[in-house]
């Protein structure tokens, strides 16, 4: 059977290239950044090479690239890290009800220990108003945290209105950028962002390695306490063919960014309209203006999403859902339930996240299958109504 | 994540749909928490004749109630009340232990369905 993934949300497959130079740092050049000799000498330079790449992708400085073992220890790090550190200033952090469980648990953690925390709401698109962080910015507020585009509805922020809000009350802007690197054009001087997260495995790098960008004089310490590494910032001995997988796929994914992005945006526009078009009762989710390349996530009324992924599965075809079946809780995906999607709907949910090595055969099979499959669960659902919609 | 059955059933589910003859009907569950079965059963002389089912949620939830209706199809009343979640989920080869919750009314729709069929009864 031929597999179609598309789950590049959910994590992408490594680019051969990054594969490729990430081998000899298992094999022969497995030396330790922190040693004198030849092999710990051969680590620091590949260490810095890869540092080189990240920054460039985001046009930072490399001193100001801190790796981590992941978007998650990189949201950890911004947040905590910041709050800890900046206690004298205020103990007020602001995020958003759609961030990545990485980012609003932290906050969450950070509450319960005794700051205090604003989650602001998103509109019906999924985008935090400028206006609505303008309203909820105090004197008091140290650190705003708010992602550059979301993982389940695609929906790209205004993230250079919200930064320059925070500046004007003298806070600081973070943003989890997991989804976006290596897929849309940043610049972290442009858009005045003070800190970001990076995550390796979603833009065609090796999963564990990610990297915090702090910009210079940013007041961030760390989490994890131990040796120098990472200019003391991060301590624990790098993750060397990691961190090389990493900076090579993001050199990649730079090289390619425009050309994929049309060519994903496309793709995206086609599988999305044909569902639109083939199948009643669904509704789109997210933005389609300011929208990441390549993901379609749309709620098919009267069926349920764990169900539609396992059919799906059943031709090979890999997607995700945000209801509640497969979050592995009973609630469907905050992210569905904060754009005011009713929990009925929501259960509908399904993520389609395109990459490059998509092709558009793969999209037209899945148009060809899924409103048969939609129309089967719709047949042997009791919410679609006598006779059955579709 | 699931046994072989499940998907069986999942996949080929048996006796989806409606009784235009049916006398007894039962509905668990609700749209918020996202798993709804409805079940309608015809009964004759005690029996369960036939029975069809059409259920809104998961893998599991549509696999208990295909598996709930064959079990029962052609049994006494005695013996269809003595089916449980938990005798449906065994006939399946388990169940993950969070589907054992939500999605594993079946049986209770079932006895719906029997309550709904006697109170028709006494009505009569
Ligand atoms: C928006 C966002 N932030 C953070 C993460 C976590 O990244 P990682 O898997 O590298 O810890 C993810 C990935 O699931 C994500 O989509």
């Amino acid at each position: 059977m031929r597999e179609i993934y598309m789950d590049h949300s959910a994590t992408t497959p490594v680019d051969r290239e990054a594969f490729e130079a990430m081998i000899p740092y298992y094999t022969n050049e497995y030396g330790n950044p922190s040693s004198v000799h030849a092999k710990g000498r051969a680590a620091r330079k590949a260490l810095e090479k890869a540092r080189d790449q990240v920054a460039a992708l985001i046009n930072a400085d490399s001193r100001e690239i801190f790796f981590t073992s992941g978007g998650t220890e990189a949201d950890n790090q911004a947040i905590i890290s910041y709050m800890l550190s900046n206690a004298a200033r205020g103990n007020h952090l602001i995020t958003s009800a759609i961030e990545h469980h990485a980012v609003l648990e932290t906050c969450e953690y950070l509450r319960k220990n005794g700051f205090e925390l604003t989650v602001l709401p998103v509109n019906s698109l999924g985008i935090v108003e400028p206006e609505v962080l303008r309203k909820a910015i105090r004197p008091e507020t140290a650190l705003v945290t708010i992602m550059h585009a979301n993982n389940e509805i695609g929906t790209v922020q205004p993230i250079e209105e919200l930064a320059a809000i925070t500046h004007e009350f003298g806070a600081v802007f973070h943003t989890d950028a997991v989804q976006t690197a290596g897929k849309l054009p940043i610049d972290v001087k442009r858009m005045g962002i003070d800190m970001l997260s990076i995550s390796s495995h979603k833009l065609h790098g090796p999963k564990g390695a990610g990297c915090l960008y702090l910009k210079k004089g940013t007041k961030a310490g760390n989490i994890l306490y131990g040796g120098p590494q990472e200019s003391k910032k991060r301590a624990g001995t790098e993750n060397i063919p990691g961190i090389v997988g990493f900076g090579q796929a993001a050199e990649l994914a730079a090289g390619r960014m425009t050309e994929t992005s049309e060519y994903l945006n496309r793709l995206a526009t086609k599988l999305r309209e044909g569902i639109m078009a083939d199948i009643p009762h669904t509704i789109p989710t997210g933005s389609l203006d300011n929208r990441v390349p390549g993901s379609v996530s749309v709620c098919f009324e009267f069926v349920e999403g764990e169900s539609i992924l396992l059919m799906l599965d059943s031709y090979g075809v890999m997607a995700s859902s945000g209801s509640a079946c497969t979050s592995g809780s009973l609630e469907p995906s905050h992210v569905l339930l904060a754009i005011g999607l009713p929990h009925e709907t929501a259960h509908g949910s399904l993520r389609l996240t395109l990459g490059k090595d998509n092709t558009e055969e793969d999209v037209d099979f899945v148009l060809e299958i899924l409103p048969k499959i939609i129309g089967n669960l719709r047949k042997m659902s009791p919410l679609s109504g006598k006779g059955g919609s579709n | 994540m699931y046994s072989q059955k499940v998907m069986e059933h999942f996949m080929n589910p048996r006796n989806v749909g409606s009784l235009d003859e049916a006398n007894g009907v039962g509905e668990v569950g609700n749209a918020v928490c996202g798993d709804i079965m409805h079940i309608e059963i015809e009964v004759e002389d005690n029996i369960i004749q036939d029975i069809k089912f059409k259920t809104f949620g998961c893998a599991a939830a549509i696999a208990t109630s295909s598996m709930v209706t064959e079990m029962v199809k052609g049994k006494t009343l005695e013996e269809a009340e003595r089916i449980t979640n938990r005798t449906v989920a065994e006939a399946l080869d388990g169940l993950p232990p969070i589907k054992m919750h939500c999605s594993n009314l079946a049986a209770d729709a079932l006895h719906e369905a029997i309550k709904d069929y006697m109170a028709r009864q006494e009505k009569s």
